[in-house]
């Protein structure tokens, strides 16, 4: 079999197939590799995908005791002083821990010191909303923090994207949010080998064209999105997808320039309604857009309660393809 | 290992430098001229410059809301932080930070933390880069006798010892956290003893007394750019004045006037440290030299603060990212960066 290294030197500059978690391992292996700075931190680092890394690069890669608030915050300190630590937090649920550090530290420091310190800082979460892992391990908490100036946030939806969005991550000056959804993590596409193919912070992808609605997907709602669309297809009903990618901005430009193709916009995500990406794009669209919509906008999420432990309260608990099909109908 | 001749001058600069700089604070804050709050480090001056000495310039350092004294330890310039007190673009932040997030950069402060017990953490990272890099720089963290009760305190003394990590965490134990006491607050109150759960060396100064301060910080350093890992000092200090300047408490007093005044009157660091200088038989003339030295530098720094201009509210954006994102300032705000 082949190594990631092997597979490269055979084929540069073109695309190697592999899953969103390969990609996210190859990302990282690649950053490390260009810069002796970059190091990993986390609990169980081995475990959630890090062991590739530990035999490659042991001593940059820590594994921590369990004290989410205090090794981020080492993160910061380690950042501020000279590396650009990546911090897994694996579980999201877990990032309220380390949400002080995130928040009072990593975010403010650079502008509390009138930019005498910065803080090349990428924290890893990942979104596990499935599988009956239950309300205290299942969170999208990322609309907390899309209220915290100065942090970047990135979602990526495909493994070509994680790879590309997570290297410029691990290249910014800044701190940088990373949220994967784990439902995207078996999922597989084309990745560019070339280690310089980056993907800018801060645009949005077109991930199907169409002209009768705009659908806009956050993180694993794209996997019940893009069957809607197969299903709409059928139906004679043209949707274009966007994927914002990033987060944190948000690429309202690209948002309008697809709505004033379609003049109808709905939104999809897994995240709780109040205050979510949805809310924002929403607003956002309505300010600066509002003669482009010939209907009113819909937004699709996860309702206001815990995520639940049984499969049959689960099962249906994010936006599902029926809902998305329906909630399309509904506008045309 | 004593503090050579020079080095006491410049401790003996230092701590005067702290006292007639938040002194002169004071007044400007009385005057309106200082917005915010105030947190005078009157009174801890030694635990603070005693431990800076034992470091080199390039050694980090991080301090906390009661940030005014710990740069000024650590040797930086008094007109920048006025000016940052004041709020003005000549400021060390650019008066962006203000009193309780004072840092400088060039002389090894990496923040100040007003969340208590925020930048242990960060202080435990710093040490950790130095390791992971390979250089023998040194790390001091210092903190208060509130912030021991943190769970940043916990997490980071443990991870801090499991690596063998180049940091002292120095705990400044004035004995109050705002008005709450160690005896109200820590189910044990010798602050030093907790460092024998983390398997590091936990020691007691007497915070009044530089030389002592000084001498533990010194082998801590040594212990650390060794290899050996952090030390826990507990140096046992005393505020002068109210948790914050102009801050009223209401009800029981938390603490006797009887007490403040007798901390006053026979514990004052620096009268205590130019009585020590004068019995080795240093001049009493080269010490009113110094005292006449910093009334010029704080008059100096008043002057150059009073001056800075206010920040341009057309600077509203800087700082805020070493690489913004594309559109990023239109894309959130509306707002076009100029």
């Amino acid at each position: 079999m082949q190594t990631d290294a092997q597979k490269l030197a055979v084929a540069p500059s073109t695309y190697v197939r592999m899953s969103y978690l390969e990609a996210i391992i190859q990302a990282q292996i690649e950053e490390m590799e260009l810069d002796e700075r970059v190091i990993l931190m986390g609990e169980d680092a081995a475990v959630y995908g890090g062991d590739k890394l530990l035999e490659r690069f042991g001593n940059r890669v820590w594994s921590t005791p369990i004290s989410e608030g205090s090794f981020t915050g080492v993160a910061v300190g380690a950042a501020i002083n000279g590396l650009r630590p990546i911090v897994d937090l694996t579980i999201a649920s877990f990032v309220y821990l380390a949400s002080d550090q995130i928040i009072n530290q990593a975010s403010k420091l650079r502008y509390m010191t009138g930019g005498q310190i910065a803080v090349p800082l990428v924290v890893r979460a990942c979104m596990y909303s499935m599988k009956s892992v239950a309300a205290q391990h299942a969170d999208r908490p990322y609309p907390f923090f899309m209220n915290v100036p100065g942090l970047k946030i990135i979602s990526p939806t495909s493994p070509a994207d994680i790879k590309g969005l997570l290297k410029s991550a691990i290249r910014d000056g800044d701190p940088v949010l990373v949220f994967e959804d784990t439902r995207l993590w078996p999922l597989k596409g084309d990745v560019p080998t070339n280690p310089e193919r980056i993907i800018p912070i801060g645009k949005a992808d077109m991930k199907c064209e169409g002209k009768d609605v705009t659908l806009i997907a956050i993180a694993g709602a794209i996997r019940p999105t893009m069957q809607a669309v197969d299903a709409l297809a059928k139906q004679g009903i043209s949707v274009e997808v966007i994927d914002p990618r990033t987060l944190k901005p948000l690429d309202h430009e690209a948002f309008k320039k697809s709505v004033a193709k379609t003049g109808r916009l709905v939104i999809v995500e897994d995240a709780h309604p109040v205050c979510n990406v949805g809310s924002e794009i929403a607003a956002v669209m309505v300010e600066e857009a509002f003669d482009l919509l010939k209907r009113p906008i819909l937004r699709l999420s996860a309702p206001d309660i815990h995520v639940p432990f049984s499969p049959s309260l689960e099962n249906d608990f994010y936006p599902t393809t029926e809902r998305i099909v329906a909630a399309v109908r509904r506008l045309l | 290992m004593q503090l050579n001749g020079d080095q006491k001058l410049e401790a003996y600069r230092r701590m005067l430098r702290i006292r007639r700089f938040e002194e002169e604070g004071a007044r400007q804050f009385k005057a309106g001229k200082i917005p915010g709050t105030f947190h005078l480090s009157v009174g801890q001056e030694a635990a603070i410059v005693g431990a800076c000495l034992a470091l080199r310039r390039d050694d980090a350092m991080t301090g906390t809301h009661r940030s005014h004294g710990h740069p000024i330890g650590k040797g930086a310039r008094l007109d920048a932080l006025m000016a940052e007190l004041m709020g003005k673009e000549g400021g060390i932040c650019k008066g962006r930070g203000g009193s309780m997030h004072l840092a400088d950069r060039s002389v090894g402060i990496i923040s100040e933390s007003a969340i208590v017990g925020g930048g242990i953490p960060l202080a435990t990272g710093c040490a950790f880069s130095a390791k992971v890099r390979g250089v023998d720089q040194v790390t001091l963290c210092f903190f208060g006798d509130g912030a021991v009760n943190q769970g940043t305190f916990h997490e980071s003394l443990n991870m801090a010892s499991l690596w063998k990590l180049p940091v002292i965490y120095l705990c400044e134990n004035n004995g109050y956290a705002i008005s709450t006491s160690i005896a109200q607050s820590h189910g044990q109150p010798d602050i030093a003893l907790r460092a024998a759960g983390y398997g590091m060396p936990g020691v007691t100064v007497d915070g009044q007394d530089l030389s002592a301060v000084y001498e533990a910080a010194r082998q801590a350093v040594a212990r650390a750019r060794a290899g050996n890992g952090p030390t826990l000092i507990v140096a046992d200090t005393y505020r002068f004045y109210e948790h914050a300047f102009s801050l009223a408490i209401r009800g029981k007093p938390y603490r006797s006037a009887e007490e403040v005044e007798r901390y006053k009157r026979e514990r004052d660091p620096i009268v205590l440290f130019r009585s020590e200088l004068l019995k080795q038989g240093i001049g009493d003339n080269i010490l009113t030299a110094i005292e006449e030295d910093v009334i010029d530098a704080v008059k100096r720094a008043v002057k150059f603060a009073l001056s800075s201009p206010t920040p341009c509210p057309d600077t509203l954006l800087d700082y805020m990212f070493s690489s913004p994102p594309p559109d990023y300032y239109s894309a959130v705000n509306g707002l076009e960066r100029n």
